[in-house]
């Protein structure tokens, strides 16, 4: 449908993790009383990150298969 | 109220992220809206997974969200009912059983089907009460949407309903049904992600599910009922007495199990038109079938918050969290996961939880927006307006109900806001008007002596015996009126949920026996007419082109033989 979707989803959650890990690494440890102690912005961060790189791969693996035919 | 966040410029940047990708994909997909088609029906172009993932998003608006957590702590783990008997089976029969109609016969709607199969009518009546109705959820969804926002932000309510108004305009008017089943997808995935961190901390805060379940027990025995009331499923529905729904196992099996439940998976356009829009028979077939993955799992993401705020309120959670209370003094559950968001999340991850929040309020209103406009322009207005005219005049005739739909939406949305019972009223008509529908799409389907004038006059029979008996009964407890006993109060049910399933037993009841009754009496049509439209005279689909493990059947057996197995691991 012209757009594969898996492109706009993988960018964002790219982003989103990016940022949120991004700011996870360099956040004042305090603020993390609330999430009894965990880091949460840098562990999801993290899981947000690679699942946005895993649906940009899958999509560039479709259009690659696209391209052969 | 206790439950303001604060946010940080972090958790600003985190939804303007959002907020721009939303827009974003309406723009780049502008460019592929050159038919109505295109607009309505996504060019039926959808790819089954695409499909599955937006037929389940459209049913998690924000109300679904926030109401089952807050079902989580009233009534418990009883709550995944709604899931695993009152969403899974319906969802495998509209996939295996019904979907082969709805697609094969190329209706472009849900009303369109009834015009086939039946007559101009029954169309016309399911067509303006479904438009009525898509026109008011939305506005309801967008009023909730704003008192949440101003009781978490401080925003006003104006405010609110414009802002969620003009993003769901822009997307859809520039990208039809793609657009918003594109944004669907999306906000599926951010829902799991932007909740499942709730669910976790939660549970680690209260002492794992061990530290879980003692304080459910506890809570349970607090109110009066067996320790396992908050933790079972069926172990305590052999009365209305002993559990906190105050229903039985028949009424959640027939009431919700049965009429309600695929009077609303198996005919309600909101759903149904993302399968249309699916890319094949075969896809549009599996669309409703994968959907049923994720939901089977929901109650884990959306009642699991709950339990864990009761549990925490009742037992003592290690980091005090405590629901707060209404101004009768009544526990406010509708705050569980608001109350939540802000209890665990630091700044960052508040960003994400308050962008799910927001994308699921706002595919609430998408959907809805998507199913009218449909609804709109295909069987109102081609039918009783202009009949014939180029395709291009009716993908302009989508924009403008687009916009107009939005328009009726805020003000829907006001009026909720000024007279909080025109909604409840609205809400109880609509129930009213939708809890036979299921009699007529079953016999339209599968008993092919089915005729038009049986069909239109099961629905107004079943809607005034949803209305009779709603007249005749009360919950216990309830003042007459609204909740019923506006004739006169001749059963007193143990529980506003119990009175519904049996004022939707009543309605299918009568709905099926005044269709059957009429059909016979009335001339049925001819049998050359109705190839496609009824079980008996289609032809099966074939599904062996495809692998085994792709068959709708097989699919559809996996996904019933997994919610079996966890209703008997909840029991």
């Amino acid at each position: 449908m012209g757009l594969d979707i898996r492109i706009p989803i993988g960018s964002l959650f790219v982003t989103l993790g990016l940022l949120l890990g991004g700011y996870g690494l360099f956040s004042n440890s305090a603020i993390y009383q609330r999430s009894l102690g965990l880091d949460i912005n840098l562990w999801w961060g993290g899981g947000l990150l690679a699942f946005g790189l895993a649906m940009l791969a899958l999509a560039w693996r479709a259009a690659r298969a696209r391209g052969r035919r | 109220m206790g439950v303001a966040v604060h946010p940080a410029p972090i958790d600003w940047t985190i939804m303007g992220v959002y907020f721009a990708f939303v827009l974003g994909i309406g723009a780049a997909l502008k460019r592929h809206m050159r038919t109505s088609s295109d607009y309505f029906l996504s060019g039926r172009a959808i790819p089954a997974w695409i499909a599955g993932l937006a037929f389940i998003s459209a049913n998690l608006g924000a109300q679904e969200v926030i109401g089952m957590a807050a079902s989580g702590a009233k009534y418990g783990m009883a709550t995944s009912h709604f899931y695993w008997v009152g969403a899974i089976p319906a969802m495998v029969f509209l996939g295996v059983f019904m979907m082969p109609f709805y697609y094969g016969s190329r209706a472009r709607s849900v009303p369109e089907y009834l015009k086939l199969r039946f007559d101009e009518k029954t169309r016309g009546l399911n067509a303006i009460s479904f438009a009525v109705m898509t026109v008011f959820s939305s506005g309801i969804s967008m009023y909730a949407m704003a008192l949440l926002l101003n009781l978490l932000l401080g925003w006003h309510f104006t405010t609110s309903v414009l802002l969620s108004a003009l993003i769901v305009l822009v997307y859809i008017f520039l990208g039809g049904l793609t657009s918003a089943i594109y944004n669907e997808v999306l906000q599926f995935f951010l829902i799991v992600f932007g909740f499942a961190p709730l669910v976790f901390l939660g549970l680690k805060d209260v002492g794992g599910w061990h530290g879980l379940v003692a304080g459910l027990h506890e809570a349970a025995v607090a109110r009066g009922f067996a320790p396992d009331a908050w933790t079972s499923t069926w172990s305590v529905m052999s009365s209305p007495s002993s559990n906190p729904m105050g229903v039985e196992w028949i009424s959640i099996a027939m009431g919700l199990g049965f009429v309600l439940s695929f009077g609303y998976w198996c005919t309600d356009f909101l759903v149904v038109q993302r399968a249309l829009a699916a890319d094949s028979m075969a896809a549009a077939r599996r669309t409703p079938l994968i959907a049923a993955v994720p939901k089977m799992f929901f109650p884990f993401l959306v009642i699991l918050p709950g339990m864990i705020a009761i549990a925490s309120t009742m037992h003592g959670g290690a980091s005090g969290l405590t629901l707060p209370h209404k101004e009768d003094g009544a526990l406010n559950y509708d705050m569980v996961i608001p109350l939540m968001l802000g209890h665990y999340f630091p700044n960052g991850m508040l960003g994400l939880g308050l962008t799910a929040l927001m994308a699921s309020f706002m595919t609430g209103m998408a959907g809805n927006v998507t199913a009218f406009n449909t609804v709109w322009t295909y069987d109102i207005y081609q039918a009783y307006i202009r009949h014939e005219a180029s395709d291009r005049h009716y993908l302009n005739m989508g924009r403008i109900a687009t916009v107009v739909g939005i328009g009726l939406s805020i003000a829907a949305a006001y009026a909720a806001n000024r007279f909080n019972n025109i909604m409840d009223l609205l809400q109880l008509l609509f129930a009213f008007v939708n809890a036979p529908l299921f009699a007529t799409f079953l016999l339209g389907m599968f008993w092919k002596r089915t005729s038009g004038h049986g069909a239109f006059f099961g629905l107004l029979a079943g809607t005034a015996a949803a209305a009779v008996h709603h007249g005749l009964t009360l919950p216990g407890g309830s003042a007459t009126g609204i909740q019923g006993g506006w004739i006169a109060v001749r059963h007193l049910y143990a529980s506003q949920m119990a009175q519904n399933f049996w004022t939707a037993i009543y309605a299918f009841g009568a709905c099926f026996l005044v269709t059957v009754v009429v059909s016979l009496a009335t001339r049925p049509r001819a049998e050359e007419e109705l190839k496609g439209l009824v079980y008996s005279l289609t032809p099966r689909v074939r599904a062996d082109g495809e692998r085994w493990y792709a068959r709708p059947a097989v699919l559809g057996a996996c996904v019933l033989a997994g919610a079996i197995v966890l209703n008997i691991i909840f029991r």
